[in-house]
This record gives structure tokens, C-alpha cells and sequence, in this order.
């Protein structure tokens, strides 16, 4: 039964992308209903893995070395949840979004956005290394081609070049997966982390892939691409590329580091790796701070807060891999709720304006309170304040950091807390500011009471996640925890 | 030498060169045309992968190289069109 399940979190999106372009009027119905599937089908395959701990399936009966595996293990389910979830909340803020006024860019976003869910479950269950690269060439384009559903040329403009950085991203690590097969013959990541020894070939392909990887998932200082795409996008085509897309990428990195990367790697790698997650965390805050539109702050935040996922690697090779490991995947939870309900909380904010400058907002977060709301509970958790998910998964880091003895990595996470509350309460002051020469708010503000709940409810599935983190925790952890000790 | 090491290398040569070229340029079309000539350079060295100590190549890279070109032609489309609908909303 559980190959059913597997087969429908990626088959559902997939039919319903094809039932939104043949029936536009049923788009929005069927699309909520194929994320409702996804979400049960993605809780019954948790259950299964926490039954039987890891799950393997050949796609069409054959067998590894020649067919696709499917590898599920507590990540992947992980990983698929949070996917259901946020974009459960995002489609259902989308039905009002785009319908509020018939934009042109309406039509597209439902066929695309259930293309792009498809291509990530699919990336998220699969073990083939070429398949990877079908999939973030399907999760890319869609990506790219819902950020142009703003219209606008400065959004044309910034999905031209995250489409060219997406490009160089997939090319470089396809080279990679050429060079890999070339050395080892088989595309299998199982299959593959048995046979592969530190070589050159590995080496190189590691490299290739790696960068390739963290272009993709906008790693300082491959995220030059990411604050215009995610800066100017729909509010709920951003949460769902903040959110999740770059994740997508990361996820591969991810697997990809706990099965090739030798065990007598220098510690040149990773400590290359965590100094820019440091400069990231850094630049990116400081970036946060000196934008004058709030969707920008969000944006920059996203690249600051990616820069944490980076430190998993120094602190992987330590003595608290364990914690670096549980740590980072609950940070790719947290955030993924935290952004998303930012930016669909950003988005009301916009639509009541008219515009997101951050010097002119404070009427319209004045007539939006809830939104602000769900705006400040989000940035709780971005801020890693208890009892939020930000907050658990930044402590099972810093357990990483201080078993290690690595204390600069401990001083930087606490700087980088700092700086995010200093943007996060810069934004919401200047909301609070009495600003005399603001201009009025339009007479009919776009965001409903609808949406504003919406966001609230995914702030608060993120602020769930430090009450309630031991059993998310656990079921990520089922069959990789052994691996990377 | 031989003959597919040597197309390997070709391909890896043509990825290098293209690849400086989409970082370097600053002129779209340019950079549509490099990206095409890097996904050229990996599809060489992918089929000459494929030849082996067997007398039949390996299939499985001709695969790929396949499914690669669909990727590319259908990205490159993309690509043209983003840019187009770029310049006439100028």
C-alpha cells in the first residue's frame, strides 16, 4: 500500500497541473483537493515509516543498478509534509489572491503550481541521481515561469536571471552526475555511496555538483538571483519559492553529503562551506536592514536565514553530527512555515497599500492587524525566540555547535538572532510609525479577513513546532540519525 | 589516447568555455546560446561514457543525453520567450 501513497503525493499534483489546464473553472477545486490527497497520502506514508523504518521501491519493477529507485526514509516523509502543509495554506490564500482581481496571471498559477509540487515530491522520494536532475529542471522552470505571473518587467527581468543561474546551477551538476557515472557506473545514491572511495573523479564531481547545488539553493554567493525573484513575485508564489523551492535543491545537497562525502575529507570543505552560511547570515541581515520594501526584507531574510543550512557541514564533521543533522532538517521545517506565512502576510500588507514601501505602510498596517500579527509571529520564529520552531531547531544547532567546542559558531548564531530581530522589529516599527504624509489607503483594500487568517494559521503552525517538536524530530530522524554517526 | 577520452575532453573544454561565457556575458541571447553549448559539452562527455570494454555501448548515458536534450530544447524555449516578452514590454 505504501508504494500507493508514494505514487499519489506526486501523481495527484501532476493530474490536477493537467485538469487545471483542460478545466479552468474547476482549477481552484481541484487543486485544493489534490494538496488534501497529497497531505493524507504523505501522514499514511509517515505512518508506514515509522512502522517499518526505511522504505525502498523500483519505478516500473526494474531494479536499481538500471531502473529509479525511491528511497523513504523520515526525511523524505518530513520533507513532504511540510510540503503539504504549506501549500495547503498557500493554495487556499491563492483561491482569494488571484481571484479578487482577474489578473492574466491567474490562469497560469494553478497548473504551474501543482507542477512545481509534483516535481518536488517527486525530488524528495527519489534516490537516482539523474532523476534529481529531471526534477529540479521540472521544479526550476515552474519556479521561474510562476515568478513572471507578476506581469511587471522588474519581475520578468528577475526571472530571466534566476532562470539563467537555475540553468548554470542543473548544468554544473549534471557534469557532476556524468563525471560520477563515468568513474562508478551506476546513478544510484545507495548503490553509489558503497562503491565510491575518495578519487579525483569524486572530487571533481562532488565539487561540480556541490556548486551547482548551492546555486540552486541560493547559498551565499550563488543567492545574488533570489531577492528580485522572491522580491517580486505574487505574495503566494514567493512563500512557496522561500519557502520550499530552495529546499528542493538543498535536500539533494543534503543526501548527497551524508552518502559520498568521504570520511577523510579535509576540513577545508566544510569549514569553505560554513564560512559562507556565516557571511550569508551577516550579509543577508544587513541587507534586510537597509531595503525600503518590506517583500525585500523577506526576501534578504530568506538568504540570511539559508546561511544557517550551511552550517550544518562544519558542524556535521564534529562531535555533535547528530544534533547538526536533526538541527538543520528542523531549521528546513521551521523555516519553510515561518517564511511562508511571512510573505503571505507581507503580500495582505501589500495589497491593502497598493505598494510595500516600508516608509508608507503604517495606515495599512494599522487596517491589517491580524496580518501584522501573523507578520511578527512568523519573525518569532525566524528570530528563533522560544516556543517556536525557529527556536528548537536553532538549539539543536547551537547542542552541535557546543558539543563540538565550535564556539565562533556559537557566536555567530547568536548575531545572527540578533540582527534578524533587529529587521524584523525595523519593519514592524516603521508599520507602527505615524507617517503624516502617507498616502491614503485605496478604497477597496485587497486582502480580505480570508487571507489574513490564512496567514495567521501558518504562523502558528510554525510557533506549533517548538511546542510540539520532539515527534517531528523523531520521524525526520527515522534511518538517517545511524548514518551520519 | 583514445578516441572517446578525447571527446570527453573535447566536451569538458566546451563546458569550461561556455561556462565562462554565461558568468562573463552581459547579453541575454549570448547567454542562452552558452548555456546550450554547456549542456553540448556534458552531453559529449555523456556519450563517451557510454563506450566501454564491450563491444555494444552502454545504453543507459544515450538515455540520459536524450532526456537532456528535451530539458535543454524545452528550457532554451523558455528562455527565448522570457526574453522576448522582456523586450516588448519595454
Amino acid at each position: 500500500m505504501s508504494a500507493l501513497w508514494a505514487t499519489l503525493t506526486v501523481g495527484t499534483p501532476l493530474i490536477a497541473a493537467v485538469v487545471a489546464v483542460v478545466a479552468p473553472r474547476a482549477r481552484t477545486i481541484v487543486a485544493s483537493l489534490a494538496i488534501a490527497v497529497m497531505l493524507v497520502a504523505a501522514l499514511l506514508l509517515a505512518h508506514a515509516v515509522t512502522q517499518a523504518g526505511r522504505l525502498d521501491f523500483s519505478l516500473g519493477g526494474w531494479a536499481a543498478p538500471l531502473g529509479i529507485g525511491w528511497r523513504i526514509d523520515g526525511l523524505t516523509v518530513a520533507m513532504l509534509l511540510v510540503t503539504g502543509v504549506v501549500a495547503w495554506f498557500v493554495t487556499l490564500y491563492a483561491r482569494h489572491y488571484f481571484d479578487e482581481r482577474a489578473s492574466q496571471g491567474a490562469q497560469f498559477y494553478w497548473p504551474l503550481s501543482m507542477m512545481l509540487l509534483a516535481s518536488l515530491s517527486a525530488l524528495f522520494l527519489s534516490n537516482d541521481l539523474f532523476h534529481w536532475y529531471v526534477t529540479l529542471e521540472l521544479l526550476s522552470l515552474s519556479a521561474v515561469a510562476l515568478v513572471t505571473l507578476a506581469g511587471k518587467r522588474a519581475a520578468l527581468k528577475a526571472a530571466q536571471k534566476y532562470l539563467y543561474a537555475s540553468l548554470l546551477g542543473s548544468l554544473c551538476y549534471l557534469m557532476g552526475v556524468a563525471i560520477l557515472y563515468q568513474a562508478y557506473g551506476v546513478l544510484d545514491l545507495t548503490l553509489l555511496g558503497d562503491l565510491a572511495e575518495a578519487s579525483t573523479p569524486l572530487w571533481v564531481a562532488l565539487s561540480l555538483m556541490i556548486a551547482g547545488l548551492l546555486m540552486k539553493s541560493a547559498v551565499f554567493p550563488l543567492h545574488f538571483w533570489l531577492p528580485d525573484a522572491h522580491g517580486s513575485a505574487p505574495a503566494p508564489v514567493s512563500a512557496l519559492l522561500s519557502a520550499l523551492v530552495v529546499k528542493g535543491a538543498f535536500y539533494i545537497l543534503l543526501r548527497l553529503w551524508i552518502h559520498l562525502a568521504p570520511p577523510d575529507l579535509p576540513t577545508l570543505v566544510p569549514t569553505l562551506l560554513g564560512a559562507f552560511g556565516a557571511t550569508a547570515i551577516v550579509w543577508g541581515s544587513i541587507k534586510a536592514l537597509q531595503t525600503t520594501r518590506l517583500k525585500m526584507l523577506v526576501a534578504y531574510s530568506t538568504v540570511a536565514q539559508l546561511g544557517y543550512l550551511a552550517l550544518f557541514f562544519p558542524l556535521s564533521a564534529g562531535a555533535g553530527a547528530a544534533f547538526a543533522l536533526t538541527g538543520v532538517i528542523y531549521f528546513i521545517i521551521a523555516h519553510a512555515c515561518a517564511k511562508g506565512a511571512m510573505f503571505l502576510a507581507a503580500g495582505n500588507l501589500q495589497r491593502a497599500a497598493g505598494h510595500d514601501d516600508l516608509e508608507h505602510l503604517s495606515p495599512a498596517a494599522r487596517a491589517l492587524p491580524v496580518s501584522l500579527f501573523a507578520f511578527a509571529l512568523g519573525g518569532v520564529s525566524i528570530m528563533g525566540l522560544p516556543p517556536s520552531g525557529g527556536f528548537m531547531a536553532k538549539w539543536t544547532l547551537l547542542n552541535a555547535a557546543v558539543l563540538d567546542g565550535a564556539w565562533h559558531w556559537v557566536a555567530l548564531m547568536v548575531v545572527g538572532g540578533l540582527l534578524a530581530a533587529a529587521y524584523i522589529f525595523r519593519a514592524l516599527s516603521l508599520s507602527f510609525d505615524v507617517a503624516e504624509d502617507a498616502p491614503p489607503l485605496p478604497a477597496n483594500p485587497g486582502a480580505t479577513r480570508r487571507m489574513e487568517l490564512l496567514s495567521l494559521a501558518l504562523a502558528s503552525v510554525a510557533l506549533l513546532l517548538g511546542i510540539n517538536a520532539l515527534p517531528v524530530m523523531d520521524l525526520a530522524g527515522i534511518g538517517l540519525v545511524e548514518l551520519s554517526q | 589516447m583514445t578516441v572517446s577520452g578525447f571527446y570527453a575532453l573535447l566536451g569538458i573544454a566546451l563546458f569550461a568555455m561556455s561556462l565562462y561565457y554565461v558568468v562573463a556575458s552581459r547579453e541575454d541571447l549570448r547567454r542562452i546560446l552558452s548555456l546550450n553549448i554547456m549542456g553540448v559539452g556534458v552531453f559529449m562527455v555523456l556519450v563517451a561514457t557510454a563506450v566501454g570494454p564491450d563491444p555494444f555501448p552502454d545504453p543507459v548515458p544515450h538515455a540520459m543525453v536524450l532526456t537532456g536534450i528535451v530539458v535543454a530544447v524545452s528550457a532554451t524555449a523558455f528562455a527565448l520567450a522570457l526574453l522576448i516578452a522582456g523586450e516588448s514590454s519595454e
